[in-house]
């Protein structure tokens, strides 16, 4: 009982950030409400049991890539955006596209019978057993996503590098 | 199992004692740092208020409570009053999980010296540490001043380029533990080799994941040489500029804070924890119960007084790198160096096995 209403609590911090990270004119409250929600939806992993992924999710999420979305908007001294009251399609279409979406997938939720919930700390998220998947049963996917990421990595370099710099080195050494 | 009242109770004790033992020991630690540096540079440090200048650290408290708490204009205020908020209550969060003796039993309860025993404990540290950036990066941007910018700049790139170093010299040591919980790491390290050598981590092969984590700690914590985010003689004061009274304070709890949750995980990790340095535990078994509890205590506040002793030493001897060079030394240096001891570890683990 003491789970469920901490996961309310926290499922509904959780949307009231994602909401409030839209609302907010200035990036760095948006990012902040952005690191909100992904701390909220690691207590949210925990007490469904993964708590490995909870961990990670606090340190390479709102731990690491956050600071970097932080470190850009404090870099670039992003000002507040500007307002424009021109987007009415979003109006029109979004809001009751949104909630006819949250509708819809509610109802099939509550008619399906075969659609358990998860109970609390059902999901088995013991590092032993997310490392026996990744390194065992999911080796060759979990390798070529490094690969992957080092492909963007380098991409990044050269995208970062300035060519006339380079050059100007060739030409020196 | 404990009873849901009990076990409330039994915590909130534990929280309460843990809070005023690290929130004393950090006071002492400014003192004490105040002391050693003052002696290192030939002066005599706090000597006018108690007997060696010991009621320093409350004289300094009634002074932050009582000055005045400007905030200057212009400041992003939701932020500028957060920001230390946020980075101390960062600080003294990590405590939590950090574990400084055996069980104890006291009125028929027994309870480990820690507040809650997770067993992931290790990565709830580096989680709530990594966290602790938000503070210092959102006092040097929502205090609008160049200083304060370019110190809070420099923190967030800093301290998330060795905390890729520091996590990667802990790995190894989880690898030769096989487990997370930093109890059963410290467990694993009890007993010794050949009768004399203790087999903490240090020892078994983890002495370059030793110094990398050193290194990565001191720059994690922005300590010198590597406290380029107040580097006073570029910066001013750098992230804190602005602050004054008892939101600057707050930094500097939440700074001498970390210190000591380094120096903590630093023992619990690589020096034995709580076991005894020197000779074999097993008269333990005969002790009192009294000193069954005091002394791994003793023994572990032991360590941490050397790290801070060592804190205070470096500081007193090193000068501060220039920005270019403590990236080099993480990026080229630190990190490379921590990978080939994870394979080296990983590969040494895998052919015991």
């Amino acid at each position: 009982m003491l789970h469920l209403i901490i996961f309310l609590v926290f499922g509904l911090i959780c949307v009231a950030g994602a909401v409030n990270l839209l609302v907010q004119s200035h990036p760095i409250n948006s990012a902040l409400s952005l690191i909100a929600v992904m701390a909220s939806l690691a207590v949210e992993y925990l007490l469904l049991g993964a708590e490995f992924v909870a961990a990670v999710q606090v340190i390479i999420y709102a731990g690491a890539i956050m600071v970097l979305f932080v470190f850009v908007i404090m870099l670039l001294n992003a000002g507040v955006e500007e307002r424009t009251s021109g987007s009415k399609v979003a109006v029109i279409f979004g809001v009751p596209g949104v909630l006819i979406g949250s509708a819809l997938v509610a109802w099939v939720l509550l008619t399906r019978s075969d659609t358990n919930p998860v109970n609390v700390g059902a999901l088995p998220g013991d590092p032993k057993t997310i490392a026996g998947l990744l390194f065992h049963d999911f080796l060759l996917p979990f390798e070529i996503t490094s690969v992957l990421v080092l492909i963007a990595i380098m991409g990044a370099v050269v995208l970062a590098s300035h060519p006339e710099s380079v050059q100007q080195a060739k030409r020196e050494g | 199992m404990l009873s849901v009242g009990t076990f409330v109770l039994v915590s909130i004790i534990k929280t309460v004692i843990a809070l005023v033992v690290l929130l004393t020991a950090v006071a002492y630690s400014v003192w004490l740092e105040r002391k050693v540096v003052g002696h290192m540079q030939n002066r005599w440090g706090p000597t006018r208020v108690g007997p060696f200048g010991l009621l320093q650290p409350l004289a300094d408290g009634a002074k932050f409570l009582l000055k005045e708490d400007l905030t200057p204009p212009y400041v992003y205020k939701p932020l500028y009053i957060a920001a230390p908020m946020i980075a101390v209550v960062f600080a003294l969060t990590s405590i939590a999980v950090i574990p400084v003796g055996n069980s104890v039993s006291l009125f028929g309860i027994t309870t480990p010296l820690q507040i809650t025993d997770v067993n992931i404990g290790l990565l709830v540290v580096l989680g709530v540490t990594s966290l602790g950036v938000y503070g210092i990066a959102l006092a040097g941007w929502s205090s609008n001043s160049k200083y304060s910018l370019l110190g809070g700049l420099r923190a967030s790139a800093q301290m998330v380029s060795y905390e890729i170093a520091l996590g990667l010299s802990l790995i190894g040591v989880m690898i030769t533990a096989g487990s997370f919980s930093l109890r059963d790491i410290v467990d694993a390290q009890g007993g010794t080799f050949l009768g004399f050598i203790p087999r903490w981590n240090i020892f078994q092969g983890q002495f370059v994941a030793f110094f990398i984590y050193l290194m990565a700690a001191f720059a994690e914590t922005n300590r010198i040489p590597f406290d380029l985010p107040e580097a006073e003689t570029e910066l001013v004061a750098g992230y804190h500029t602005e602050y004054s009274a008892m939101k600057f304070a707050m930094f500097f709890m939440a700074e001498y804070a970390n210190m000591i949750t380094v120096a903590c995980l630093a023992s619990l990790l690589f020096l034995g924890g709580w076991h005894q340095p020197i000779g074999s535990e097993a008269w333990m078994q005969n002790a009192p119960q009294i000193v069954q509890a005091i002394l791994p205590i003793f023994w572990f506040a032991l360590r941490i007084f050397g790290f801070i002793f060592l804190y205070i030493w470096i500081r007193g001897t090193l000068p501060r790198f220039r920005y270019d060079q403590l990236m080099a030394f993480g990026w080229k240096f630190l990190f490379p160096l921590a990978i080939a001891n994870l394979i080296v570890t990983a590969l040494i683990v895998a052919l015991k096995s």
